[in-house]
Protein backbone atom coordinates (compact mmCIF):
# COMPACT_ATOMS: atom_id res chain seq x y z
CA UNK A 1 0.00 0.00 0.00
CA UNK A 2 1.52 3.46 -0.61
CA UNK A 3 1.09 6.14 1.48
CA UNK A 4 -1.09 9.10 0.40
CA UNK A 5 0.43 12.62 1.04
CA UNK A 6 -2.96 14.02 0.72
CA UNK A 7 -5.11 12.35 2.85
CA UNK A 8 -7.90 15.13 2.50
CA UNK A 9 -8.81 14.62 -0.82
CA UNK A 10 -10.03 11.43 -0.54
CA UNK A 11 -13.21 12.98 1.56
CA UNK A 12 -13.73 15.63 -0.45
CA UNK A 13 -13.87 14.32 -3.36
CA UNK A 14 -17.88 14.52 -4.03
CA UNK A 15 -19.65 11.19 -3.79
CA UNK A 16 -19.70 8.21 -6.74
CA UNK A 17 -23.48 8.25 -8.41
CA UNK A 18 -23.69 4.96 -7.34
CA UNK A 19 -23.69 6.07 -3.18
CA UNK A 20 -25.98 8.98 -4.10
CA UNK A 21 -28.52 6.33 -6.18
CA UNK A 22 -28.27 4.15 -2.64
CA UNK A 23 -29.09 7.28 -0.48
CA UNK A 24 -31.35 8.67 -2.39
CA UNK A 25 -33.18 5.17 -2.13
CA UNK A 26 -32.41 5.60 1.57
CA UNK A 27 -34.50 8.38 1.90
CA UNK A 28 -37.68 7.35 4.08
CA UNK A 29 -39.88 9.00 1.40
CA UNK A 30 -38.23 6.95 -1.73
CA UNK A 31 -38.14 3.78 -0.39
CA UNK A 32 -41.49 3.55 1.28
CA UNK A 33 -43.31 4.83 -2.27
CA UNK A 34 -41.05 2.36 -4.44
CA UNK A 35 -41.49 -0.30 -1.58
CA UNK A 36 -45.37 0.45 -1.96
CA UNK A 37 -45.54 0.68 -5.58
CA UNK A 38 -46.05 -2.65 -6.98
CA UNK A 39 -49.12 -3.57 -4.46
CA UNK A 40 -51.00 -0.07 -4.76
CA UNK A 41 -50.77 -0.32 -8.54
CA UNK A 42 -52.57 -3.73 -8.30
CA UNK A 43 -55.28 -2.44 -5.98
CA UNK A 44 -55.53 -0.12 -8.00
CA UNK A 45 -56.37 -1.98 -11.11
CA UNK A 46 -58.63 -4.94 -9.52
CA UNK A 47 -60.12 -2.44 -6.78
CA UNK A 48 -60.26 0.67 -7.78
CA UNK A 49 -60.53 0.07 -11.06
CA UNK A 50 -63.47 -1.98 -11.17
CA UNK A 51 -65.31 0.18 -7.92
CA UNK A 52 -64.75 2.73 -10.69
CA UNK A 53 -66.07 0.89 -13.85
CA UNK A 54 -68.76 -0.69 -12.06
CA UNK A 55 -70.38 3.06 -11.41
CA UNK A 56 -70.15 3.54 -15.36
CA UNK A 57 -71.50 0.15 -15.91
CA UNK A 58 -74.49 0.52 -13.77
CA UNK A 59 -75.45 3.71 -15.79
CA UNK A 60 -75.27 1.59 -18.95
CA UNK A 61 -77.37 -0.59 -20.61
CA UNK A 62 -75.36 -3.58 -20.94
CA UNK A 63 -76.55 -6.62 -22.24
CA UNK A 64 -73.40 -9.38 -21.84
CA UNK A 65 -71.30 -9.90 -24.74
CA UNK A 66 -72.46 -6.54 -26.19
CA UNK A 67 -71.44 -3.17 -26.73
CA UNK A 68 -73.16 -0.54 -24.12
CA UNK A 69 -74.62 2.30 -24.19
CA UNK A 70 -75.52 5.13 -21.72
CA UNK A 71 -78.76 5.65 -20.11
CA UNK A 72 -77.82 7.90 -17.38
CA UNK A 73 -80.15 6.72 -13.93
CA UNK A 74 -82.55 4.22 -16.09
CA UNK A 75 -81.44 1.23 -13.94
CA UNK A 76 -81.78 2.93 -11.34
CA UNK A 77 -85.56 3.99 -12.30
CA UNK A 78 -86.24 0.34 -13.17
CA UNK A 79 -84.78 -1.19 -9.92
CA UNK A 80 -87.08 1.92 -7.97
CA UNK A 81 -89.95 -0.02 -9.83
CA UNK A 82 -89.12 -3.33 -9.27
CA UNK A 83 -91.16 -4.38 -6.21
CA UNK A 84 -88.61 -7.07 -6.09
CA UNK A 85 -86.02 -4.96 -5.35
CA UNK A 86 -87.98 -3.77 -1.95
CA UNK A 87 -88.27 -7.00 -1.03
CA UNK A 88 -84.56 -7.46 -1.74
CA UNK A 89 -83.87 -4.73 0.57
CA UNK A 90 -86.54 -5.20 3.40
CA UNK A 91 -84.97 -9.18 3.65
CA UNK A 92 -81.45 -7.68 3.87
CA UNK A 93 -81.94 -5.46 6.55
CA UNK A 94 -83.95 -8.38 8.58
CA UNK A 95 -80.98 -10.65 7.72
CA UNK A 96 -78.25 -8.34 8.66
CA UNK A 97 -80.26 -6.91 11.59
CA UNK A 98 -81.49 -10.31 13.37
CA UNK A 99 -78.49 -12.33 12.13
CA UNK A 100 -75.72 -9.62 13.86
CA UNK A 101 -78.40 -8.74 17.54
CA UNK A 102 -78.26 -12.92 17.79
CA UNK A 103 -74.32 -13.18 17.31
CA UNK A 104 -73.79 -10.54 19.48
CA UNK A 105 -76.03 -11.99 22.18
CA UNK A 106 -74.56 -15.60 21.70
CA UNK A 107 -71.45 -14.44 20.98
CA UNK A 108 -71.32 -12.57 24.79
CA UNK A 109 -73.01 -15.96 26.23
CA UNK A 110 -69.85 -17.73 24.20
CA UNK A 111 -67.33 -15.76 25.97
CA UNK A 112 -68.73 -15.51 29.22
CA UNK A 113 -68.73 -19.13 29.68
CA UNK A 114 -65.43 -19.79 27.81
CA UNK A 115 -64.05 -17.12 30.67
CA UNK A 116 -64.23 -19.90 33.58
CA UNK A 117 -61.12 -21.65 34.75
CA UNK A 118 -61.84 -25.88 33.22
CA UNK A 119 -60.02 -28.44 31.72
CA UNK A 120 -59.50 -28.79 28.52
CA UNK A 121 -60.14 -25.38 28.04
CA UNK A 122 -58.01 -24.59 24.89
CA UNK A 123 -59.03 -27.42 23.09
CA UNK A 124 -62.56 -26.76 23.67
CA UNK A 125 -61.50 -23.01 21.66
CA UNK A 126 -59.84 -24.39 19.05
CA UNK A 127 -63.28 -26.99 18.24
CA UNK A 128 -65.80 -23.86 18.91
CA UNK A 129 -64.22 -22.10 16.02
CA UNK A 130 -64.88 -25.43 13.55
CA UNK A 131 -67.89 -23.54 12.01
CA UNK A 132 -66.06 -20.00 10.98
CA UNK A 133 -63.23 -22.06 9.47
CA UNK A 134 -64.99 -24.63 7.62
CA UNK A 135 -65.56 -23.42 3.61
CA UNK A 136 -69.29 -21.78 4.11
CA UNK A 137 -70.18 -23.39 1.03
CA UNK A 138 -69.40 -26.94 2.46
CA UNK A 139 -71.11 -26.65 6.17
CA UNK A 140 -73.96 -24.56 4.34
CA UNK A 141 -74.43 -28.24 2.38
CA UNK A 142 -74.65 -30.04 5.83
CA UNK A 143 -77.25 -27.55 6.81
CA UNK A 144 -79.29 -27.76 3.67
CA UNK A 145 -79.24 -31.73 4.26
CA UNK A 146 -80.19 -31.10 7.60
CA UNK A 147 -83.57 -29.07 6.43
CA UNK A 148 -84.11 -31.53 3.55
CA UNK A 149 -87.81 -31.57 2.89
CA UNK A 150 -88.03 -35.50 2.93
CA UNK A 151 -85.53 -36.66 5.25
CA UNK A 152 -84.58 -33.17 7.91
CA UNK A 153 -82.85 -34.58 10.91
CA UNK A 154 -83.78 -31.52 12.70
CA UNK A 155 -87.60 -32.33 11.92
CA UNK A 156 -87.19 -35.95 12.91
CA UNK A 157 -85.76 -34.79 15.91
CA UNK A 158 -88.50 -32.74 16.56
CA UNK A 159 -91.02 -35.37 15.61
CA UNK A 160 -89.58 -37.01 18.63
CA UNK A 161 -90.22 -34.65 20.85
CA UNK A 162 -93.97 -34.32 19.50
CA UNK A 163 -94.02 -32.04 16.76
CA UNK A 164 -96.77 -33.36 14.39
CA UNK A 165 -95.41 -34.77 11.53
CA UNK A 166 -94.31 -34.23 9.10
CA UNK A 167 -92.42 -31.08 10.98
CA UNK A 168 -92.04 -27.58 9.24
CA UNK A 169 -91.10 -26.98 5.62
CA UNK A 170 -87.68 -25.40 6.35
CA UNK A 171 -86.72 -24.15 3.37
CA UNK A 172 -90.41 -24.09 1.25
CA UNK A 173 -91.96 -21.43 3.29
CA UNK A 174 -90.72 -17.93 3.21
CA UNK A 175 -91.15 -16.99 6.77
CA UNK A 176 -88.87 -20.34 7.85
CA UNK A 177 -85.92 -20.11 4.92
CA UNK A 178 -85.18 -16.29 6.08
CA UNK A 179 -85.01 -17.75 9.96
CA UNK A 180 -83.10 -20.81 8.58
CA UNK A 181 -80.63 -18.27 7.02
CA UNK A 182 -80.47 -16.19 9.35
CA UNK A 183 -79.39 -19.17 11.91
CA UNK A 184 -77.20 -20.90 9.72
CA UNK A 185 -75.16 -17.48 9.34
CA UNK A 186 -75.70 -17.13 13.19
CA UNK A 187 -74.20 -20.68 13.16
CA UNK A 188 -71.23 -19.88 11.39
CA UNK A 189 -70.56 -16.24 12.65
CA UNK A 190 -70.81 -17.12 16.48
CA UNK A 191 -67.71 -18.57 17.21
CA UNK A 192 -66.09 -15.03 15.60
CA UNK A 193 -67.80 -13.02 18.30
CA UNK A 194 -67.20 -15.24 20.66
CA UNK A 195 -63.64 -15.92 20.38
CA UNK A 196 -62.94 -11.79 19.94
CA UNK A 197 -64.89 -10.95 22.96
CA UNK A 198 -63.18 -13.40 25.10
CA UNK A 199 -60.04 -12.26 24.03
CA UNK A 200 -61.25 -9.14 25.02
CA UNK A 201 -62.39 -10.50 28.50
CA UNK A 202 -59.24 -11.80 29.37
CA UNK A 203 -57.70 -8.20 29.55
CA UNK A 204 -60.50 -6.97 31.64
CA UNK A 205 -58.38 -6.98 35.41
CA UNK A 206 -59.36 -8.80 37.99
CA UNK A 207 -59.00 -6.36 40.60
CA UNK A 208 -61.98 -4.54 39.39
CA UNK A 209 -64.42 -6.91 39.82
CA UNK A 210 -62.62 -7.35 43.44
CA UNK A 211 -63.07 -4.07 44.26
CA UNK A 212 -67.10 -4.18 42.51
CA UNK A 213 -67.56 -7.47 44.73
CA UNK A 214 -66.17 -5.11 47.99
CA UNK A 215 -68.44 -2.37 47.16
CA UNK A 216 -71.30 -5.36 47.46
CA UNK A 217 -71.83 -5.37 43.35
CA UNK A 218 -73.83 -8.13 42.30
CA UNK A 219 -73.52 -10.44 39.59
CA UNK A 220 -75.38 -8.99 37.38
CA UNK A 221 -74.26 -5.69 38.09
CA UNK A 222 -70.39 -6.64 37.79
CA UNK A 223 -71.09 -7.49 34.35
CA UNK A 224 -73.28 -4.57 33.43
CA UNK A 225 -71.10 -1.85 35.01
CA UNK A 226 -67.45 -3.26 34.79
CA UNK A 227 -67.67 -5.67 32.37
CA UNK A 228 -69.90 -4.16 29.59
CA UNK A 229 -67.70 -1.14 29.52
CA UNK A 230 -64.77 -2.29 28.96
CA UNK A 231 -65.74 -4.19 26.02
CA UNK A 232 -67.71 -1.73 24.48
CA UNK A 233 -64.91 -0.96 21.53
CA UNK A 234 -64.23 -4.19 20.90
CA UNK A 235 -68.23 -5.49 20.71
CA UNK A 236 -68.08 -2.43 17.95
CA UNK A 237 -65.79 -2.90 15.74
CA UNK A 238 -66.71 -6.76 15.89
CA UNK A 239 -70.28 -5.47 14.94
CA UNK A 240 -69.20 -3.64 12.32
CA UNK A 241 -67.31 -5.79 10.86
CA UNK A 242 -69.86 -8.47 11.32
CA UNK A 243 -72.45 -5.76 9.50
CA UNK A 244 -70.56 -5.41 6.59
CA UNK A 245 -70.11 -8.39 5.65
CA UNK A 246 -73.41 -9.86 6.77
CA UNK A 247 -75.18 -7.59 4.51
CA UNK A 248 -73.35 -7.92 1.51
CA UNK A 249 -73.54 -11.76 2.43
CA UNK A 250 -73.40 -14.07 -1.25
CA UNK A 251 -72.96 -17.80 -0.54
CA UNK A 252 -74.86 -18.91 1.74
CA UNK A 253 -78.14 -17.54 0.37
CA UNK A 254 -76.73 -18.95 -3.15
CA UNK A 255 -76.31 -22.34 -1.95
CA UNK A 256 -79.40 -22.89 0.40
CA UNK A 257 -82.20 -21.23 -1.17
CA UNK A 258 -81.23 -19.40 -4.00
CA UNK A 259 -83.01 -16.65 -3.10
CA UNK A 260 -86.33 -18.27 -2.67
CA UNK A 261 -89.26 -19.21 -1.95
CA UNK A 262 -90.90 -16.44 -3.92
CA UNK A 263 -88.04 -14.04 -3.52
CA UNK A 264 -88.61 -14.49 0.14
CA UNK A 265 -84.51 -14.84 1.07
CA UNK A 266 -83.16 -13.19 -1.78
CA UNK A 267 -80.34 -10.63 -0.75
CA UNK A 268 -78.84 -7.63 -2.51
CA UNK A 269 -75.61 -9.55 -4.01
CA UNK A 270 -77.97 -12.76 -4.64
CA UNK A 271 -80.22 -10.40 -6.58
CA UNK A 272 -77.79 -8.44 -8.24
CA UNK A 273 -76.16 -12.08 -9.65
CA UNK A 274 -79.34 -13.72 -11.06
CA UNK A 275 -79.46 -9.88 -13.22
CA UNK A 276 -76.00 -9.44 -14.02
CA UNK A 277 -74.77 -12.97 -14.27
CA UNK A 278 -77.98 -14.83 -14.86
CA UNK A 279 -80.15 -12.66 -16.95
CA UNK A 280 -77.25 -10.98 -18.27
CA UNK A 281 -77.90 -7.73 -17.77
CA UNK A 282 -74.52 -6.47 -16.48
CA UNK A 283 -75.65 -2.33 -16.49
CA UNK A 284 -79.04 -3.48 -14.52
CA UNK A 285 -77.54 -5.76 -12.21
CA UNK A 286 -74.30 -3.00 -11.21
CA UNK A 287 -77.05 -0.72 -10.37
CA UNK A 288 -78.49 -3.20 -7.72
CA UNK A 289 -74.81 -4.21 -6.76
CA UNK A 290 -74.37 -0.52 -6.12
CA UNK A 291 -77.41 0.14 -4.32
CA UNK A 292 -75.58 -1.45 -1.07
CA UNK A 293 -72.88 1.24 -2.06
CA UNK A 294 -74.00 4.30 0.20
CA UNK A 295 -74.78 1.79 3.38
CA UNK A 296 -71.47 -0.08 3.28
CA UNK A 297 -69.61 3.46 2.29
CA UNK A 298 -70.66 5.09 5.54
CA UNK A 299 -70.24 1.95 7.87
CA UNK A 300 -66.72 1.39 6.01
CA UNK A 301 -65.47 4.99 7.09
CA UNK A 302 -66.96 4.51 10.24
CA UNK A 303 -65.24 1.53 11.27
CA UNK A 304 -61.77 2.76 9.18
CA UNK A 305 -61.90 5.70 11.38
CA UNK A 306 -62.67 3.85 14.68
CA UNK A 307 -59.71 1.40 14.29
CA UNK A 308 -57.69 3.85 13.56
CA UNK A 309 -58.52 5.94 16.63
CA UNK A 310 -57.65 2.78 18.40
CA UNK B 1 -63.87 -14.21 37.65
CA UNK B 2 -65.50 -15.13 41.12
CA UNK B 3 -67.40 -17.78 39.22
CA UNK B 4 -63.95 -19.32 39.48
CA UNK B 5 -63.02 -19.17 42.74
CA UNK B 6 -66.25 -20.25 44.07
CA UNK B 7 -66.56 -23.49 41.80
CA UNK B 8 -62.93 -24.31 42.82
CA UNK B 9 -64.32 -25.86 46.37
CA UNK B 10 -64.44 -29.65 45.66
CA UNK B 11 -67.84 -30.01 47.58
CA UNK B 12 -71.21 -31.37 46.73
CA UNK B 13 -72.59 -28.44 46.16
CA UNK B 14 -69.38 -26.75 44.05
CA UNK B 15 -69.59 -29.70 41.80
CA UNK B 16 -72.90 -29.17 40.75
CA UNK B 17 -72.50 -25.30 40.83
CA UNK B 18 -69.79 -25.83 38.36
CA UNK B 19 -71.73 -28.19 36.16
CA UNK B 20 -74.22 -25.33 35.37
CA UNK B 21 -72.46 -23.09 35.10
CA UNK B 22 -69.68 -24.06 33.22
CA UNK B 23 -70.37 -27.37 31.56
CA UNK B 24 -73.64 -26.49 30.79
CA UNK B 25 -73.22 -23.39 28.73
CA UNK B 26 -70.22 -24.95 27.08
CA UNK B 27 -71.78 -28.23 26.16
CA UNK B 28 -74.66 -26.03 24.77
CA UNK B 29 -72.23 -24.39 22.24
CA UNK B 30 -70.12 -27.47 21.71
CA UNK B 31 -73.21 -29.57 20.21
CA UNK B 32 -74.42 -26.40 18.30
CA UNK B 33 -71.20 -25.92 16.91
CA UNK B 34 -70.50 -29.79 16.23
CA UNK B 35 -73.48 -31.07 15.37
CA UNK B 36 -73.30 -30.14 11.70
CA UNK B 37 -70.29 -32.25 11.73
CA UNK B 38 -71.17 -34.96 12.95
CA UNK B 39 -74.14 -35.14 10.42
CA UNK B 40 -72.00 -34.86 7.84
CA UNK B 41 -69.75 -37.77 9.02
CA UNK B 42 -72.57 -40.03 9.89
CA UNK B 43 -74.53 -39.47 6.78
CA UNK B 44 -71.18 -39.66 4.37
CA UNK B 45 -70.77 -43.26 5.53
CA UNK B 46 -74.21 -44.35 5.86
CA UNK B 47 -75.33 -46.85 2.90
CA UNK B 48 -78.30 -45.33 0.80
CA UNK B 49 -80.70 -48.22 2.39
CA UNK B 50 -80.28 -46.13 5.80
CA UNK B 51 -80.10 -42.87 4.30
CA UNK B 52 -83.19 -42.94 2.99
CA UNK B 53 -85.25 -45.13 5.76
CA UNK B 54 -87.00 -42.95 7.92
CA UNK B 55 -88.15 -45.86 10.08
CA UNK B 56 -84.72 -46.13 11.00
CA UNK B 57 -83.44 -43.86 14.39
CA UNK B 58 -80.87 -41.27 12.09
CA UNK B 59 -78.13 -40.42 14.81
CA UNK B 60 -76.66 -43.88 14.33
CA UNK B 61 -75.12 -45.91 11.44
CA UNK B 62 -75.70 -49.69 11.58
CA UNK B 63 -73.50 -50.66 8.67
CA UNK B 64 -71.36 -48.49 8.35
CA UNK B 65 -69.79 -48.13 4.17
CA UNK B 66 -66.99 -46.19 2.53
CA UNK B 67 -68.78 -46.41 -0.74
CA UNK B 68 -70.06 -42.30 -0.87
CA UNK B 69 -65.89 -41.86 -1.03
CA UNK B 70 -64.68 -44.60 -3.81
CA UNK B 71 -67.69 -43.00 -5.82
CA UNK B 72 -66.61 -39.33 -4.89
CA UNK B 73 -62.77 -40.25 -5.72
CA UNK B 74 -63.44 -42.30 -8.85
CA UNK B 75 -66.75 -41.14 -10.65
CA UNK B 76 -66.32 -37.21 -9.74
CA UNK B 77 -63.17 -34.73 -10.49
CA UNK B 78 -63.67 -33.92 -6.58
CA UNK B 79 -59.40 -34.79 -6.47
CA UNK B 80 -58.69 -32.39 -9.60
CA UNK B 81 -61.21 -29.42 -7.88
CA UNK B 82 -58.53 -30.28 -4.60
CA UNK B 83 -55.63 -29.30 -6.41
CA UNK B 84 -56.86 -26.69 -7.95
CA UNK B 85 -58.04 -25.19 -4.45
CA UNK B 86 -54.98 -25.97 -3.05
CA UNK B 87 -52.82 -24.52 -5.81
CA UNK B 88 -54.75 -21.40 -6.07
CA UNK B 89 -54.94 -21.04 -2.24
CA UNK B 90 -50.87 -21.90 -2.12
CA UNK B 91 -50.23 -19.26 -4.65
CA UNK B 92 -52.30 -16.49 -3.74
CA UNK B 93 -51.49 -16.35 -0.31
CA UNK B 94 -47.77 -16.33 -1.27
CA UNK B 95 -48.87 -13.22 -3.17
CA UNK B 96 -51.13 -11.30 -0.40
CA UNK B 97 -48.24 -12.18 1.35
CA UNK B 98 -45.28 -10.68 -0.21
CA UNK B 99 -47.66 -7.65 -1.34
CA UNK B 100 -49.06 -7.66 2.26
CA UNK B 101 -45.24 -6.85 3.58
CA UNK B 102 -44.49 -4.40 1.00
CA UNK B 103 -47.40 -2.32 2.30
CA UNK B 104 -47.05 -2.31 5.59
CA UNK B 105 -43.27 -2.24 6.53
CA UNK B 106 -43.54 1.37 5.11
CA UNK B 107 -46.32 1.87 6.69
CA UNK B 108 -45.46 0.74 10.39
CA UNK B 109 -41.97 2.14 10.28
CA UNK B 110 -40.80 5.15 7.60
CA UNK B 111 -42.19 8.37 8.54
CA UNK B 112 -43.48 10.09 4.82
CA UNK B 113 -46.03 12.20 3.90
CA UNK B 114 -49.24 10.25 2.65
CA UNK B 115 -48.75 7.20 5.13
CA UNK B 116 -52.06 7.93 7.14
CA UNK B 117 -53.76 8.20 4.26
CA UNK B 118 -52.78 4.70 2.55
CA UNK B 119 -53.24 2.95 5.68
CA UNK B 120 -56.71 4.11 5.53
CA UNK B 121 -57.12 3.29 2.22
CA UNK B 122 -55.76 0.16 2.62
CA UNK B 123 -58.08 -1.16 5.79
CA UNK B 124 -61.32 0.60 3.15
CA UNK B 125 -60.14 -1.67 0.62
CA UNK B 126 -60.73 -4.30 2.92
CA UNK B 127 -64.01 -3.68 3.96
CA UNK B 128 -65.18 -3.75 0.16
CA UNK B 129 -66.98 -6.73 -0.02
CA UNK B 130 -67.21 -8.88 -3.38
CA UNK B 131 -70.34 -8.79 -4.76
CA UNK B 132 -70.02 -4.51 -5.27
CA UNK B 133 -67.03 -5.87 -7.30
CA UNK B 134 -67.95 -9.07 -9.23
CA UNK B 135 -69.64 -8.11 -12.01
CA UNK B 136 -67.02 -5.73 -13.37
CA UNK B 137 -64.62 -8.23 -12.64
CA UNK B 138 -66.12 -10.34 -14.68
CA UNK B 139 -65.68 -7.77 -17.31
CA UNK B 140 -62.46 -7.36 -16.69
CA UNK B 141 -61.69 -10.51 -16.38
CA UNK B 142 -63.51 -11.62 -20.13
CA UNK B 143 -61.46 -8.97 -21.42
CA UNK B 144 -58.49 -10.22 -20.43
CA UNK B 145 -59.48 -13.46 -22.12
CA UNK B 146 -58.96 -15.38 -18.39
CA UNK B 147 -62.15 -17.05 -18.06
CA UNK B 148 -61.88 -20.65 -16.96
CA UNK B 149 -58.09 -20.44 -16.02
CA UNK B 150 -56.83 -20.85 -12.66
CA UNK B 151 -54.86 -17.57 -13.06
CA UNK B 152 -58.05 -15.31 -13.10
CA UNK B 153 -58.97 -16.57 -9.15
CA UNK B 154 -55.45 -16.27 -8.63
CA UNK B 155 -54.96 -12.71 -9.88
CA UNK B 156 -58.70 -11.63 -7.90
CA UNK B 157 -58.29 -13.30 -4.52
CA UNK B 158 -55.53 -11.23 -3.69
CA UNK B 159 -57.67 -7.94 -4.34
CA UNK B 160 -59.40 -8.93 -0.78
CA UNK B 161 -56.30 -11.04 0.52
CA UNK B 162 -53.39 -7.95 0.47
CA UNK B 163 -55.42 -5.41 2.61
CA UNK B 164 -56.39 -7.65 4.54
CA UNK B 165 -52.72 -9.29 5.08
CA UNK B 166 -51.26 -5.43 4.96
CA UNK B 167 -53.55 -4.85 7.90
CA UNK B 168 -52.60 -7.94 10.01
CA UNK B 169 -48.51 -7.52 9.86
CA UNK B 170 -49.04 -3.68 10.32
CA UNK B 171 -50.43 -5.03 13.65
CA UNK B 172 -47.66 -7.03 14.28
CA UNK B 173 -45.04 -5.54 12.52
CA UNK B 174 -45.71 -2.33 15.14
CA UNK B 175 -44.69 -4.68 18.18
CA UNK B 176 -41.41 -5.48 16.98
CA UNK B 177 -38.58 -3.26 19.00
CA UNK B 178 -36.68 -1.15 16.68
CA UNK B 179 -33.20 -1.73 18.65
CA UNK B 180 -31.95 -4.47 16.11
CA UNK B 181 -32.80 -2.51 13.10
CA UNK B 182 -31.23 0.72 14.15
CA UNK B 183 -28.22 -0.98 15.26
CA UNK B 184 -28.19 -2.34 11.41
CA UNK B 185 -28.95 1.16 10.04
CA UNK B 186 -25.63 2.47 12.39
CA UNK B 187 -23.53 -0.62 10.70
CA UNK B 188 -24.23 1.15 7.37
CA UNK B 189 -27.07 -1.20 6.01
CA UNK B 190 -28.89 0.16 3.87
CA UNK B 191 -32.85 0.19 4.34
CA UNK B 192 -33.46 -2.72 2.27
CA UNK B 193 -31.05 -4.74 3.72
CA UNK B 194 -31.92 -3.98 7.34
CA UNK B 195 -35.68 -5.09 6.87
CA UNK B 196 -34.56 -8.28 5.01
CA UNK B 197 -32.17 -9.68 6.96
CA UNK B 198 -32.80 -8.08 9.87
CA UNK B 199 -37.02 -7.50 9.97
CA UNK B 200 -38.21 -10.03 8.08
CA UNK B 201 -36.91 -13.12 9.91
CA UNK B 202 -38.10 -11.66 13.35
CA UNK B 203 -42.13 -11.48 12.22
CA UNK B 204 -42.34 -15.39 11.46
CA UNK B 205 -45.48 -15.43 14.10
CA UNK B 206 -46.85 -12.66 11.92
CA UNK B 207 -46.80 -14.17 8.84
CA UNK B 208 -47.99 -17.33 10.27
CA UNK B 209 -51.07 -15.77 11.18
CA UNK B 210 -51.54 -13.95 8.18
CA UNK B 211 -50.99 -16.74 6.30
CA UNK B 212 -53.46 -19.35 7.99
CA UNK B 213 -55.89 -16.19 7.47
CA UNK B 214 -55.29 -15.86 3.87
CA UNK B 215 -55.00 -19.67 3.15
CA UNK B 216 -58.83 -20.05 4.78
CA UNK B 217 -60.22 -17.04 3.30
CA UNK B 218 -59.26 -18.68 -0.09
CA UNK B 219 -60.15 -21.79 0.55
CA UNK B 220 -63.57 -20.61 1.54
CA UNK B 221 -64.01 -17.91 -1.59
CA UNK B 222 -67.00 -18.49 -3.80
CA UNK B 223 -68.17 -16.05 -5.71
CA UNK B 224 -65.36 -15.10 -7.87
CA UNK B 225 -64.66 -19.32 -8.30
CA UNK B 226 -68.10 -19.41 -9.25
CA UNK B 227 -68.00 -16.73 -11.93
CA UNK B 228 -64.89 -17.22 -13.63
CA UNK B 229 -64.66 -21.16 -13.32
CA UNK B 230 -67.04 -22.93 -15.57
CA UNK B 231 -65.40 -25.73 -16.74
CA UNK B 232 -64.56 -28.41 -14.68
CA UNK B 233 -61.43 -29.21 -14.87
CA UNK B 234 -60.40 -25.80 -13.59
CA UNK B 235 -63.11 -25.33 -10.65
CA UNK B 236 -62.11 -25.81 -7.20
CA UNK B 237 -63.46 -27.39 -4.27
CA UNK B 238 -66.72 -25.71 -3.30
CA UNK B 239 -67.99 -24.54 -6.52
CA UNK B 240 -67.19 -28.16 -8.13
CA UNK B 241 -69.61 -29.34 -5.31
CA UNK B 242 -72.35 -26.80 -5.80
CA UNK B 243 -72.31 -26.92 -9.61
CA UNK B 244 -71.96 -30.55 -10.22
CA UNK B 245 -72.62 -32.94 -6.89
CA UNK B 246 -76.06 -31.08 -7.09
CA UNK B 247 -77.28 -32.85 -10.19
CA UNK B 248 -80.70 -31.15 -10.88
CA UNK B 249 -83.02 -32.00 -8.38
CA UNK B 250 -81.57 -35.51 -7.18
CA UNK B 251 -79.18 -35.25 -4.30
CA UNK B 252 -76.66 -37.63 -3.94
CA UNK B 253 -75.93 -36.95 -0.38
CA UNK B 254 -73.65 -39.29 0.78
CA UNK B 255 -71.48 -37.76 -1.40
CA UNK B 256 -72.43 -34.46 -1.20
CA UNK B 257 -71.30 -35.38 2.71
CA UNK B 258 -68.35 -37.21 2.04
CA UNK B 259 -67.51 -34.15 -0.29
CA UNK B 260 -68.12 -31.55 2.06
CA UNK B 261 -65.98 -33.38 5.12
CA UNK B 262 -62.79 -33.96 2.46
CA UNK B 263 -62.99 -30.42 1.49
CA UNK B 264 -63.17 -29.09 4.97
CA UNK B 265 -60.04 -31.44 5.96
CA UNK B 266 -57.58 -29.22 4.97
CA UNK B 267 -58.68 -26.17 6.29
CA UNK B 268 -59.14 -27.72 9.54
CA UNK B 269 -55.87 -29.62 9.59
CA UNK B 270 -53.76 -26.63 8.95
CA UNK B 271 -56.07 -25.04 11.66
CA UNK B 272 -55.37 -26.79 13.93
CA UNK B 273 -51.63 -27.00 13.76
CA UNK B 274 -51.50 -23.21 14.23
CA UNK B 275 -54.72 -22.35 16.35
CA UNK B 276 -52.58 -20.29 18.93
CA UNK B 277 -51.13 -18.15 15.70
CA UNK B 278 -54.87 -17.91 14.28
CA UNK B 279 -56.56 -16.62 17.75
CA UNK B 280 -53.59 -14.10 17.93
CA UNK B 281 -54.38 -12.83 14.55
CA UNK B 282 -58.43 -12.81 14.77
CA UNK B 283 -58.39 -11.03 18.00
CA UNK B 284 -55.66 -8.67 17.07
CA UNK B 285 -57.35 -6.65 15.06
CA UNK B 286 -59.81 -5.70 17.57
CA UNK B 287 -58.36 -5.73 20.81
CA UNK B 288 -55.32 -3.92 21.93
CA UNK B 289 -53.36 -4.82 24.34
Amino acid sequence: MTIRSEPLIGVARPPSRAASLSGWLDRESVFSWLMMALPLLFLAAFVGYPLGYGILLSLEDRPVAQPGHFVGLKNFIADYNDPIFWRVAFNTFVYTAIATLLKMVGGLGLALAMNQHFRMKNLVRAVLLLPFIVPTVLSTVAWMWMLDPAFSVVNRILIGLGVPKPGPSWLGNPMLAMISIIVINTWRGLPFYGITLLAGLQTVPPELYEAATIDGASGWHRFRYVTLPLLKPIILIVTLFSVIFTFADFQLVYVLTHGGPQNATHLFATYAFDIGMGAGQLGLGASVALTMLPALALLIVALTLYMRRQ
Amino acid sequence: MVAGTVSGMVTGHGRLDRLVRVWLPVGFFLVLALFPFYWMAITSIKPNAELYNTRLMPLLVRNPTLKHYVDLLTETSFLLWTWNTMLVAVVSTAISLVFGTMLAYPLARMRFAGSGLIAMTVAAIYLVPQPLLFLPLADVINRLHLGNTLTSVILTYPTMLVPFCAWLLLGYFKTVPKDLEEAARIDGASRLQTMRQIFLPLCTPGFISAGIFAFTLSQNEFLYALIFLTQSSVRTVPVGVIAELIRGDVFYWGQLMAAALLGSIPVALIYSFFVEHYVAGLTSGSVKG
